[in-house]
């Protein structure tokens, strides 16, 4: 039963091979067996999830008979879900029982999706690799001595290792795509403002889109069509109809044009990663694409920009967390700045409190049009690169990552040696265009992502093209072994 | 330019973080890569450039000015570390 897809496990429901109750049993002691050896979850809701599940064949029982009724699924720890801890992978959240359900977790509910718990992931989404977490790194179920990738680590590795079928995650810097990549899973970062925000931690807020981490591109179809739409809780949602993307996904490739952006396949891409991507390219020529060089100059400077607005904007958004309200408070505080600066100081980890220093000093008087007003014209750049290109291709393909699975700890020394790393997906975060992550194949038994961006709502391009590919190719159906 | 642990101490306390002194110089090191490679944006010709704040470039929705929210303050206080009578209790900060 774990084997199944999304779409698999619908029709099975649906033709009564089996019960929602029964595969979240077997789910629940497929984690409960395998999860010591990844560390994917931070919390299990066995219970609610078993009460949900029946609620769903009880729903299916009276005649209802939605897609997702009764699927099993999992939310990365930053979206809220009322009573259950949500802790964000943070000490400073040491307890907090959102009080409300996110948007998203409710969306689904509603669609009758049965939540197992609650997933693992960088401290507040600030990571690549899912080591910064206080409740421990997960691990690759490819290599179980090598990172998932980050910050939705947990997400990525639950469903490689067939815990799940798909989970949530969000993509601040490609906290979605790049884990994908590095687990062989599908994943897509919409549009910004196309999934609603709303109980979704903050990290940065201009930048941080919540989306599906499935294994196949029909799977993040059926979960994003549930998840996507305007939510009036979310002050950036975007009030424009979600696209069909179920149906999106049968359209032949036929007269797609591609854009090869040259800085993607330049010095610091793993060459073997690069040839993988490049076969992709072939395959896509054989289903009817078109392919052109394209060039998007301002790539290189998408890092320093990013690592100035991404912490700016934590800066502020982390200042809730004050030990007053709620979550962690040290001992014996023996004034309010005591307080605030303890409860802190012990509450967050060492990223988490690098990337709020380095966000203060740049929005700090005398620094702030040198950096955060530099950042954002720089942004705008970047904006204007893709904006340029999409006159001429419909998707842009490249590598998701340029460097395959690293070993655990291999990085931590050097912060800025793991920011390098997410050269390839952050511009889509910084023009706020939709972005996907698809298997490509395996190097050394690794497995290799290829990145497909689109225009601003183009969702169900990426997800139709991602489809198209894996009608003609299994890389997908690959699983680690021993899970 | 880099930054000395007297201005690292600064930016601690503007942020409300505390730091023990054992963490002040590696904390200090590790900022100055960081700011290292966030320096590289000095180079690029910005004249000119209007500064990008939000993706879509939208503006703020307004809504109708009622109450869209009831009173949640039990369930709100009964997550925060220390409450009494419904208010959040909090060293002293006026003798």
């Amino acid at each position: 039963m774990h084997q199944l897809t999304l779409a698999e496990i619908a029709r099975a429901l649906a033709d009564k091979q089996f019960s929602s109750a029964e595969l979240t049993g077997s789910l629940l002691s497929r984690i409960e067996q395998l999860d010591p050896q990844l560390n994917s979850f931070i919390t299990v809701t066995a219970e609610q999830a078993l009460e949900q599940a029946k609620a769903a064949d009880a729903r299916r029982a009276a005649g209802e008979n939605g897609p997702l009724l009764g699927a099993p699924i999992a939310h990365k720890d930053l979206f809220c879900t009322r009573g259950v801890l949500t802790s964000c992978g943070s000490k400073i959240l040491t307890g907090f029982k959102a009080p409300y359900d996110a948007t998203v977790v409710e969306k689904l509910a509603n669609a009758g999706t049965v939540s197992l718990g609650k997933l693992n992931m960088d401290e507040f989404a600030m990571g690549s690799a899912n080591e910064s977490s206080h409740y421990g790194p997960v691990k690759n179920p490819w290599d179980t001595s090598r990172v998932p990738g980050g910050s939705s680590g947990g997400s990525a590795a639950a469903v490689a290792a067939r815990l799940l079928p798909a989970a949530t995650g969000t993509d601040t810097g490609g906290s979605i795509r790049q884990p994908a990549a590095l687990t062989n899973l599908t994943g897509i970062k919409p549009t910004y403002g196309r999934v609603s925000r709303w109980g979704m931690i903050a990290y940065a807020s201009s930048l941080d889109q919540g989306g599906p981490l499935a294994r196949t591109a029909e799977d993040c179809a059926l979960l994003l069509g549930a998840m996507a739409g305007f939510d009036p809780k979310d002050s950036t949602s975007v009030d424009q109809p979600v696209g069909d993307y179920l149906a999106a996904l049968a359209q032949p490739l036929a007269g797609l044009r591609i854009g090869l952006p040259k800085e993607y396949f330049g010095a610091g891409l793993d060459a073997r990663i690069g040839e993988k991507v490049m076969a992709v390219v072939e395959a896509l020529k054989k289903l009817g694409a078109t392919v052109k060089d394209i060039s998007l100059p301002n790539l290189q400077h998408a890092i320093p920009a990013y690592y100035v607005i991404a912490p700016a904007e934590a800066s502020s958004n982390l200042s809730r967390f004050d030990g007053v309200r709620f979550g962690y408070r040290c001992e014996n505080p023996k004034d309010l700045q005591d307080l605030y600066k303890r409860s802190r100081g012990e509450g967050f980890g060492e990223e988490v409190k690098r990337r709020i220093m380095v966000g203060t000093y740049a929005l700090s008087a005398g620094y702030y049009d040198a950096y955060y007003i530099k950042a954002q014209q720089i942004r705008r750049l970047i904006k204007n690169d893709f904006v340029a290109a999409f006159n001429d291709v419909d998707v842009i393909l490249g590598p998701t990552t340029p460097n395959l699975a690293w070993k655990l700890g291999e990085k931590n020394a050097d912060p800025v040696s793991a920011y390098l790393e997410d050269i390839y997906t952050i511009t889509a975060n910084l023009a706020g265009i939709p972005g996907l992550s698809m298997p490509a194949g395996f190097v050394d038994g690794l497995p290799v992502g290829v990145q497909l961006l689109g225009n601003y709502f183009q969702e169900g391009r990426l997800l139709n093209v991602a489809h198209q590919y894996q009608q003609v190719s299994d890389w997908h159906k690959h699983a680690p072994s021993g899970f | 330019m880099a930054l000395e642990r007297s201005e690292v101490e600064k930016i601690a306390h503007l942020a409300r973080l505390g730091l023990g002194d054992s963490e002040l110089p590696q904390t200090t090191a590790t900022l100055n890569s960081i700011l290292g490679l966030i320096d590289n944006m000095q180079a690029v010709d910005t004249t000119g450039i209007e500064p990008l704040a939000h993706p879509l470039e939208t503006t703020q929705r307004l809504r109708a000015d009622t109450v869209i929210e009831t009173n949640q303050r039990d369930a709100y206080q009964a997550i925060a570390p220390a409450v009494e009578s419904g208010l959040y209790l909090v060293p002293k900060v006026i003798e």
